[in-house]
This record gives C-alpha cells, sequence and structure tokens, in this order.
C-alpha cells in the first residue's frame, strides 16, 4: 500500500488531522510522567529496610516517670519475654518505619570541619541487632561490654554499627571499620558494617539517604527506655502483639501504649507508605480515564470519516480495491496520525518533566519510558481504530453506483 | 432565536446520540478530576484567620553560631518563626505589638478523675494569655488566663469542648481540675469549636498540618516549670535540654497582631534593634531578621502538600486533553452537517447566526458536561476522604466551587466550541445545495 494517497488525504483533512495528533501528543506527555511517577513511588515502597520485617513488633509506651526507667525497662522485658512465643525482646530507641528518636549531623573530624551529613542514631541494649536481624557483612557485632550506660543521649565512647551504604559515602573505597566520626561532642568508633538499616521516616525531600543510620550498643535506662522490639516466629507475631499489648496493662499500670507506633514492623511499613500507594492508585486512575477518552475520540473521528467517505469507498471497491486494502487504508492512516503525535508527545513529555523537576521532587524521566509510551499509544490507536475501519471495509462497490 | 438555537441543538443531539454522549462524557471526566483537585487545593491553601490573616505576623531571627553557613532564608523555611524561651519572652515582655504570644505543642497525659479509666495522649498547647484574643478562640465556658498567671506559672488551664464532653460531660467545668502529666491544673475555660485550616500555629512546632484542633491549653511558664516536652527542640550548640528555658535551643514560637498591617515596618525595626543589642551582647552574630504575614509564612514553610499541586496539575492537563477531544468530535460533527449549514444560509441565516447556533450547541454540552462533571466530582471528593490524608474529612464541595464547577464547564465547552463553529460559518452554501 502507498502512503502518498493516504497523505494527500490527510492534506484535505488538516484541522482533524492536527486535534488528533495534539490529542495523542498530549496524553503521550501525560503516559509517559504519570508512569514514571507511579514507579518511583513503587520503587519507595520496595525500600529494603534491613530488618525481619515480618518477625518483628514494636511496643511503645509513654507517661512514665524517667526515674522509673530501669525498672519499667526491666518489668517490660521481663513480661514481655514471658508471653508464648516471644523469641526476644530488647529495649530499643526505634524500629524503621518507627518514630524518629536520634537524627543528628556528624563530621569527619573532631573539630567539625569536615561534615559527614545528616544521620540517624538507633540504640539498642544487648542482643538488639541479633533480634532486628540485621545482616554483617564486616567486623563484628557488638560484645557484652560494648553495652555501656548512657551520659544524656549516648553511651560515652560508642562502638558502632554502621550501614554500607553510609560507610561508602563517608569514607569511599576504603575500609571503614576502626574508622571514626564525631557528633553531639562524642566519638563514635566503627565495629562493624551491615547490610542495610533503613532510617526511620525516609523522605525523599530530605538530606538524608535512605539507608544513612548507626546502631549504638547501649545499657537500656535514661532515654533509651519506653521503646521495644519483640521478635517471634512470623506465624506467631500478630498473636503475640495483640498478647503484648494486653500485657502492658498488666506489667505497667500507669503508661500509656502509644497505640500508633506499637504495631508490627510490617504494619508499620504498610502505615508509612499509605500516602505514597493512595498517590500510585490516583495515577493509575488518571491514566486509565485518559487512555478511554484519546481512545473515545479517534473512535468518534474515524467514524466520522468512514461516513464522510462512503462513496469514496464504494468507488474504490468497484475499482477493484478488497476489503483487507480498505482496511489496512484506515489502519495506515491511523497509524500515520498518531506517528505525528507521539513526536510531538515525546518533546512535550520531556519539556512537561524538566519543569515538574523543578516544582516538584520529580526524578528525570527515563528515556526507556519513551518508546514504550509510544508503542502504547500505537496499540490504542490500531484498537480504537478497527471497529470504524470495519465498517468502511463491509462498505458495498454498488455504493458508487448510487446518487452521484 | 435562544429558544429555536436549543431545539436544534437537542434535535441534533438525538441525531448521533453516540457521539453526544462521547463528548459529554470525556468533559464530565475532565471537569470532575480538575474540580475534584481545586477543591482539595482551595482547602488546603485556605485563610485561617480570614478577618486578620494581613495583621498577624511572624517574627523570624538568626540565632545560628557565627561559623554558620546557613543562609537566614533557609533557616527559616526550616524552622519558621521558633526561637529560644529568652528570645521569645524577650520579645513578648517588651509588648510592642497590639497583641503577642508565644507558644509550644506537647502530647499531654490526661488522666480522667473516674476510678477504672486508663489514662490518654491529648495533643497539648503551652502559650502566654493573648493566644486566645488573637487567634479568635471561642469559648463555651469561662475564658483564658490572665498575663500574670502566667508569670506567676499558675497551674490553669483551658479544655476544649471535645475533652470537656469526654471528661465531665459537656458541664460547665470551669473551677474544676484536670490531672496533667500528674499535676492538678484548675480549669479557667472551656473553648468551643477551634481548628483552623491549615493549622498555621502548628507548622514550625512539629504539630500536622491539618485536622482537629488541640485538646488542653496551659501557660506556657507553667508547662515548662512542669517539665513538659515541647514536640519540637532544634538546638544550635551542645546543650543540656533538661533545662530548656536557658537552653541554645529553639523551641518557642512567637506570633503578634498588630493593629494595621503599616505597622509591620516598625515592628520589624524593633526586631532588628533587639537581634542588634543581642549581637553586642554577643549572644547573636547574624543580623538578618523577616516580618512574614499569615499568608507569606504558610507559603514559606509550604504547608501545602506537594502531593496535592501536582494532582491539581494533572487534572488540568487531563481537562486540557478532553477539551482537544471534543474539538475534535464537534468539528467533525458540524463538517457533517455542511448541508443543513448550506441551506441555512440559502434561506437567509447568516454568518452570526450560524456562529450563534453552534456555539449554543456546544454550550450545552458544556452544561450537560458539567452536569456530570458534578457527579463525578462528589464521587472523586468521596475518594478523597477515604485517602490517608490529614485533610481527608474535611473534602467537601461547596457552594463557591459547585458555581465554578459550570463556569469551568461552560468556559471549556465554548473553547472547544470556537472553532468548529467557525468552521460551519465559513461553510459555502452553493457547492452544498449542488451535492444535494
Amino acid at each position: 500500500m502507498q502512503i502518498q494517497p493516504i497523505l494527500a488525504a490527510l492534506r484535505k483533512h488538516r484541522l482533524a488531522t492536527i486535534l488528533i495528533a495534539l490529542e495523542i501528543a498530549l496524553a503521550c506527555a501525560v503516559l509517559c510522567n504519570a508512569t514514571s511517577m507511579i514507579a518511583g513511588r513503587i520503587a519507595a515502597m520496595r525500600m529494603v529496610s534491613g530488618v525481619d520485617e515480618s518477625a518483628l513488633g514494636n511496643i511503645a509506651v509513654t507517661g512514665f516517670d524517667p526515674a522509673q526507667a530501669n525498672d519499667l525497662n526491666a518489668r517490660m522485658l521481663t513480661g514481655l519475654r514471658a508471653i508464648p512465643g516471644v523469641q526476644d525482646a530488647n529495649v530499643v530507641s526505634s524500629v524503621p518505619f518507627g518514630p524518629q528518636w536520634g537524627v543528628a549531623g556528624i563530621s569527619l573530624d573532631q573539630a567539625g570541619k569536615r561534615s559527614g551529613g545528616v544521620i540517624e542514631f538507633y540504640e539498642g541494649g544487648p542482643g538488639t541487632p541479633q533480634a532486628l536481624g540485621l545482616r554483617l557483612v564486616a567486623g563484628h557485632m557488638p560484645g557484652a561490654d560494648d553495652y555501656q550506660p548512657l551520659q544524656g543521649y549516648m553511651p560515652p565512647n560508642p562502638r558502632v554499627l554502621i550501614t554500607r551504604t553510609l560507610a561508602e559515602h563517608l569514607w569511599p573505597g576504603e575500609n571503614p571499620l576502626g574508622k571514626e566520626f564525631w557528633g553531639m561532642n562524642i566519638t563514635f568508633r566503627v565495629i562493624g558494617v551491615v547490610e542495610h538499616l533503613m532510617v526511620s521516616q525516609y523522605t525523599e525531600t530530605g538530606v538524608r539517604g535512605a539507608d544513612w543510620s548507626v546502631f549504638v550498643p547501649a545499657a537500656p535506662g535514661g532515654m533509651l527506655s519506653g521503646n521495644y522490639v519483640v521478635r517471634a516466629d512470623p506465624q506467631n507475631i500478630d498473636r503475640v502483639m495483640t498478647e503484648a499489648k494486653a500485657a502492658v496493662r498488666t506489667i505497667a499500670p500507669d503508661v500509656v501504649l502509644d497505640h500508633d507506633t506499637s504495631r508490627t514492623v510490617g504494619e508499620l511499613r504498610h502505615a508509612f507508605f499509605k500516602t505514597d500507594r493512595a498517590m500510585a492508585g490516583i495515577l493509575l486512575g488518571v491514566i486509565a480515564a485518559l487512555l478511554l477518552v484519546t481512545a473515545l475520540g479517534i473512535v468518534g473521528l474515524a467514524s466520522f470519516w468512514v461516513a464522510q467517505r462512503r462513496k469514496q469507498i464504494g468507488i474504490r471497491r468497484a475499482l477493484g480495491a478488497t476489503r483487507a486494502d480498505i482496511l489496512r487504508y484506515f489502519q495506515i492512516e491511523n497509524f500515520l496520525i498518531v506517528t505525528f503525535g507521539i513526536v510531538l508527545g515525546i518533546v512535550l513529555a520531556v519539556g512537561i518533566n524538566l519543569s515538574l523537576m523543578k516544582l516538584f521532587e520529580v526524578p528525570r524521566l527515563p528515556y526507556w519510558y519513551l518508546p514504550i509510551g509510544a508503542l502504547v499509544l500505537w496499540l490504542l490507536g490500531q484498537l480504537a481504530v478497527l471497529a470504524p475501519a470495519l465498517r468502511a471495509a463491509a462498505v458495498p462497490p454498488v455504493v458508487a453506483t448510487r446518487s452521484v | 432565536m435562544f429558544g429555536y438555537y436549543l431545539d436544534l441543538a437537542v434535535r441534533s443531539f438525538r441525531r448521533n446520540r453516540v457521539l453526544t454522549a462521547l463528548m459529554v462524557l470525556a468533559l464530565g471526566l475532565g471537569i470532575g478530576a480538575s474540580i475534584t483537585t481545586l477543591t482539595v487545593l482551595k482547602l488546603l491553601s485556605g485563610d485561617p484567620l480570614p478577618h486578620k490573616s494581613a495583621r498577624v505576623f511572624a517574627p523570624e531571627i538568626d540565632p545560628l553560631p557565627a561559623d554558620s553557613t546557613t543562609k537566614p532564608a533557609d533557616l527559616w523555611r526550616g524552622w519558621g518563626n521558633i526561637m529560644s524561651y529568652t528570645d521569645a519572652m524577650n520579645l513578648l515582655r517588651a509588648h510592642r505589638a497590639e497583641r503577642q504570644a508565644a507558644m509550644a505543642l506537647t502530647p499531654v497525659k490526661v488522666r480522667p478523675q473516674q476510678a477504672g479509666e486508663h489514662p490518654f495522649f491529648s495533643n497539648g498547647v503551652m502559650t502566654t494569655a493573648a493566644f486566645f484574643a488573637m487567634f479568635d478562640v471561642p469559648f463555651e465556658y469561662g475564658g483564658g488566663w490572665s498575663e500574670q498567671d502566667g508569670e506567676d506559672r499558675a497551674r490553669v488551664a483551658v479544655i476544649a469542648a471535645e475533652l470537656n464532653d469526654k471528661l465531665f460531660g459537656g458541664k460547665n467545668s470551669v473551677g474544676q481540675t484536670v490531672r496533667v502529666n500528674d499535676h492538678d491544673y484548675r480549669i479557667v475555660g472551656v473553648a468551643g469549636k477551634w481548628a483552623p485550616q491549615p493549622r498555621f500555629y502548628a507548622v514550625s512546632l512539629g504539630g500536622r498540618g491539618y485536622g482537629d484542633g488541640d485538646a488542653v491549653f496551659l501557660p506556657l511558664q507553667s508547662g515548662s516549670a512542669d517539665k513538659m516536652n515541647p514536640q519540637n527542640v532544634n538546638c544550635w550548640q551542645v546543650a543540656d535540654i533538661t533545662s530548656l528555658e536557658t537552653a541554645p535551643c529553639a523551641w518557642v514560637s512567637l506570633w503578634v497582631e498588630l493593629e494595621s498591617a503599616a505597622d509591620a515596618g516598625a515592628y520589624k525595626t524593633f526586631l532588628s534593634n533587639y537581634v542588634a543589642q543581642q549581637i553586642s551582647l554577643g549572644r547573636f552574630h547574624h543580623p538578618e531578621v523577616a516580618l512574614p504575614d499569615l499568608a507569606d509564612y504558610l507559603a514559606q514553610q509550604q504547608v501545602v502538600p506537594s502531593d496535592a499541586r501536582l494532582q491539581a496539575n494533572l487534572a488540568f492537563g487531563f481537562l486540557l486533553i478532553c477539551v482537544v477531544n471534543t474539538v475534535g468530535l464537534l468539528l467533525a460533527k458540524c463538517l457533517r452537517r455542511s448541508r443543513e449549514i448550506g441551506v441555512r444560509r440559502a434561506l437567509g441565516a447568516t454568518r452570526s447566526a450560524i456562529f450563534a447556533q453552534f456555539m449554543i450547541e456546544s454550550a450545552m454540552v458544556g452544561v450537560a458536561g458539567g452536569v456530570l462533571g458534578l457527579v463525578f466530582a462528589e464521587l472523586g471528593l468521596w475518594a478523597v476522604r477515604h485517602q490517608p490524608a490529614q485533610y481527608a474529612s474535611l473534602a467537601h464541595l461547596d457552594l463557591a466551587m459547585f458555581a465554578l464547577t459550570f463556569v469551568v464547564a461552560l468556559i471549556a465547552s465554548l473553547v472547544a466550541g470556537l472553532l468548529p463553529a467557525w468552521r460551519a460559518c465559513v461553510v459555502a452554501p452553493a457547492p452544498q445545495l449542488k451535492a444535494v
């Protein structure tokens, strides 16, 4: 089939052609950007926390007298460990997706001149790294004598675990073991590197990396009290958490259980990403509505063209064109128009992406989205034009002889 | 003529039911999406103090150390109008504005008096006497406390009606005590429903930007004496946070109400002089100050979530596609009627009459699209109310947005109708008649 006559015919319907192409272009631009945003949200939801989420639960209580902290910790640990199915319970400052506890800027020299960024500190009692399920990739876990009592927020001269990402950020290409960093007038020494430990409340707008965390071993008491992590078999964790929350009332009747953060880590994760899930859903809805409207537009205009050209189609059929020829004519015509639209749409998509990047926290559009967007629209166009094109192919040659 | 054109439009719709339905559906979807997101955006960027927002200001200062490289504008974007207790109290006691109040948020443990009831946490505000008058807090019973009560660190409190219902069954509880963080506070007032949106005063204090109001209000000095922990503490030096009143930490926000917006210059001079004085004392090192009014402050703090703005942009992009789609379909429809136009022109209809006829037809599509858009908008807002956002429960269509729906619908359809109507009115009658 020759493209020349189709182009000649389109030139006669310049306005309608431009309108459809424009609609395709806008659809292509929104489609590519919305898909990229959905992918961004999904990637965020899949972030690795570094702890055994399915086996862990968080219990947070508040409203106790700080002087009673040691007594409360002891009672809580005994009470929680007594619940059937609990494998371990520990005092911990927070867990990933739990409340943010300690965030501070650190430096790579004692004078505080070389900034290391803002990082998150997790603090926990003996056995916490094992209970959380942190995976060590270098060095060793803290020993029993590393769990020192706090002075304020931190123990003096803590020996800490650091994530691989943070180690690479602080000392690129070097062995982080034995290295020191400073913050809050305290010297931290690295004794081990863990695979992952996500910050508790990660935001893309912040300056912190998602995995910029440090685990500080400490003896419970003082500031390190009131928040506990419970480990159980994933099959039991829901029952254990229900029993643990009920047990708090008898273990410590005077404290207030924080229901929002006393949940399994899986539930905390689910709650943490709920706005991302909602936004991804909205974007998906917009894409569906958009493709629907675009398809309807193509169907409407193609039907009109078929009706307008009934006589010409009849003449072509009378002159020997087969049904397949007519069908292909409308399909190729649609392909050409959609192609114009896509070319325009790719320019528009990149332009919109650039301006969105300036206004919002939107990542750059990966270029391989453009061909996929184009493919989707080509398919959509072909599907939408199929019904009108089949109607055109069904026009009998005898139409040519009528009412000339 | 209008009635006749309406009649013609209805006839033409009847002839192309499917095409008409497609146009109305597409336009309705676009309008529904736009109105939904606009309603949310309007709700989020509302004026929390409509009568006096231009007269309420947030003083901002820069207490960072001399070697700090943070620009004051960046500091204020992060911190807003929070400052140390010392500075807030100095500025407060200078009484240079008509009203001024310092405040901090704190979670408070409330213990009901009845035996067997469990203690629970509520949102508390530690503030100073002028808070209630400055922010137009209504009272059901009693009133606020005096400035002297604050200076005396008296244990007095104002509770919200909701907490009063919970603790005292809604009866006048003035004179009763409420147990806050294991201290007895005497109730001096019960505040009525008060929940400005956005919660402008909570933004820099670590509180929610939208949603319900707070439950307990007590004097800043008393709460501080009872060691209540502020929700947001930012220290610029190593600090002993157990004595926050003297620590180099920002945790108190200050708001001032001036007699008129024109007094802002005078107050800013006063603020600059205060900072200059503190620099000479060696406490401060940066002379910059700012005094944004409420609207500028909300813009500076970027209170409106960027997701909401992104959604509004998306919705309008979608509406644009729907309009282009409608242009295409209207064009198809009117070109198909070239003969009818030719006959009307031959019978004496002017070009402007044809133009008017087609514009009225588009307007009718617009009105129908608006009605459908309203249905979609209600559906959309219902979905927003089930979204996990702080502002979810507030999303309702008001009268202004109801009217705006039809304005948007008419504008969209008339813009869409311009091109087809113009094409229709330039149809030359003679060739069309010949073909019949």
